[in-house]
């Protein structure tokens, strides 16, 4: 019984890794563990089914990752396993990991801030630039190049850059 | 072109969903008539961008409805197989584009509306629904704050960007009070807690309304004559057009996938 449960968990363990495998093709140094987007690995004897969220309604990366997952368990040895969407809770940036956020600030985009004041109708932001660090920025659209990014501009070294928004 | 419409059991739930889901397909859809067309990069991405949420979000709510009605339909049938009696949508989603100022305009007045409407919309007592509300809410806070600052700039703009944004609001004002109407079907909805009153919404609405647009020194009309239909199917001519290109590649190839 106990070897059962081990070898279930390891199972799960092998199942979970190779889904938090899968990067988000438009920012490719985030898995979508990172991002916080897978939400559950269910394991029913070799059958897999994975939970995952999407960032916004019409994220078109949303059936591209789905695929990937599907393709990177079969990968790892389960047959034929399942990935649905679930939409509640909804998604929110302050669900990406510590290592995600780093991650993100090194590949040249401003990671998401603290989501408190998302509601201000005209609320000043100060995103710290990813190249030089300096506040001294600018926005300059609301919307991206896709949708959980804003176009900033660093008025320090006159860098435009990507900030992942808070949402 | 002769693929048969679907038909669709109209309970009130199905129709309450195909209502809302309706509406975010063909403000989408209209919105992705700006991509490449947009006076500026950053404002097609902006236009494009929105255009990408309300579809999403109208996928939620078509796929809700498909598995509500229980029958063979599903989000794709939904959209691309039935005509333009069966659409359900506000008229004020379906006014054209016109110039940037009436893009703009429609969008505040819906935007301004849904960002109050999803968000009391989350304690629907319907699980599905108040989660696709918590997802649209958040979507529309942006969506709203982004038509706001335009409809400032472009009040507080030339006499040109001045003259033409009030136009636009005198042109679609007239659309507006269709939002908040609601019939016997929907009124047992909102009785059971599934749906909410969006009358009750009227007051904070025109309270941001008339917010954005005094900073904006345009001015509301005064005017309360409001035109309807859309929520019953009886639409201005300008949805027949939008429709048949929207549907044209699966009327034309049924069953096409990509």
């Amino acid at each position: 019984m106990v070897r059962v449960l081990d070898c279930d968990s390891d199972l799960r363990r092998r199942a979970w890794d190779a889904a938090a495998s899968v990067v988000d093709p438009e920012i490719p140094v985030l898995t979508i563990a990172d991002l916080g987007l897978l939400r559950e690995v269910v394991l029913d004897g070799n059958h897999v089914e994975v939970a995952i969220t999407p960032t916004y309604s019409g994220c078109p990366a949303m059936n591209m990752i789905a695929l990937e997952i599907e393709v990177a368990l079969e990968r790892a040895g389960f047959h034929q396993p399942k990935v649905r969407t679930v939409l509640s809770p909804a998604w929110t940036t302050d669900w990406m990991s510590e290592e995600g956020r780093e991650k993100l600030r090194a590949y040249g985009i401003a990671p998401p801030q603290a989501s408190s004041s998302r509601r201000a109708l005209f609320g000043a932001q100060a995103v710290a630039c990813p190249q030089c660090g300096s506040e001294d920025t600018e926005l300059l659209s609301e919307f991206g190049s896709t949708s959980c990014k804003a176009l900033w501009r660093c008025k320090a070294c006159r860098e435009p850059f990507d900030y992942f928004k808070c949402h | 072109m002769a693929v048969a419409n679907i038909q669709v059991s109209e309970t009130p739930l199905v129709l309450y969903a195909l209502r809302r889901a309706d509406d975010a397909l063909i403000l989408g859809h209209r919105l992705s008539e700006w991509c490449g067309h947009a006076p500026m990069l950053e404002e097609d991405m902006a236009l494009s961008n929105i255009a990408l949420d309300l579809i999403g979000q109208a996928r939620e709510l078509y796929s809700y409805a498909a598995k509500v009605e229980g029958n063979d339909n599903d989000e794709d049938k939904l959209a691309y197989l039935r005509d333009v009696r069966q659409y359900r949508n506000l008229l004020l989603v379906e006014q054209p584009n016109g110039d940037f100022a009436q893009t703009l305009v429609r969008q505040f007045f819906y935007s301004a509306f849904a960002d109050l409407y999803w968000r009391a919309m989350m304690n629907s007592r319907d699980a599905t629904l108040a989660a696709i509300a918590a997802k649209s809410e958040k979507e529309s806070a942006y969506h709203l704050r982004h038509a706001s600052e335009w409809i400032i700039r472009l009040g507080d703009g030339t006499d040109e960007s001045h003259a033409r944004a009030q136009g636009a609001i005198e042109h679609l004002w007239a659309f507006t009070g269709e939002m908040f109407a609601v019939d016997d079907g929907e009124r047992a909805l909102i009785h059971a807690g599934i749906a909410i009153d969006p009358g009750s919404l009227r007051g904070r609405w025109l309270q941001t309304l008339s917010d954005v647009v005094n900073e904006a020194t345009l001015v509301l009309p005064q005017n309360d004559w409001m035109q309807q239909g859309g929520r019953t199917g009886r639409h201005s001519e300008h949805l027949g057009h939008l429709l048949s290109e929207l549907q044209s590649m699966q009327r034309t190839f049924p069953g096409l996938t990509w």
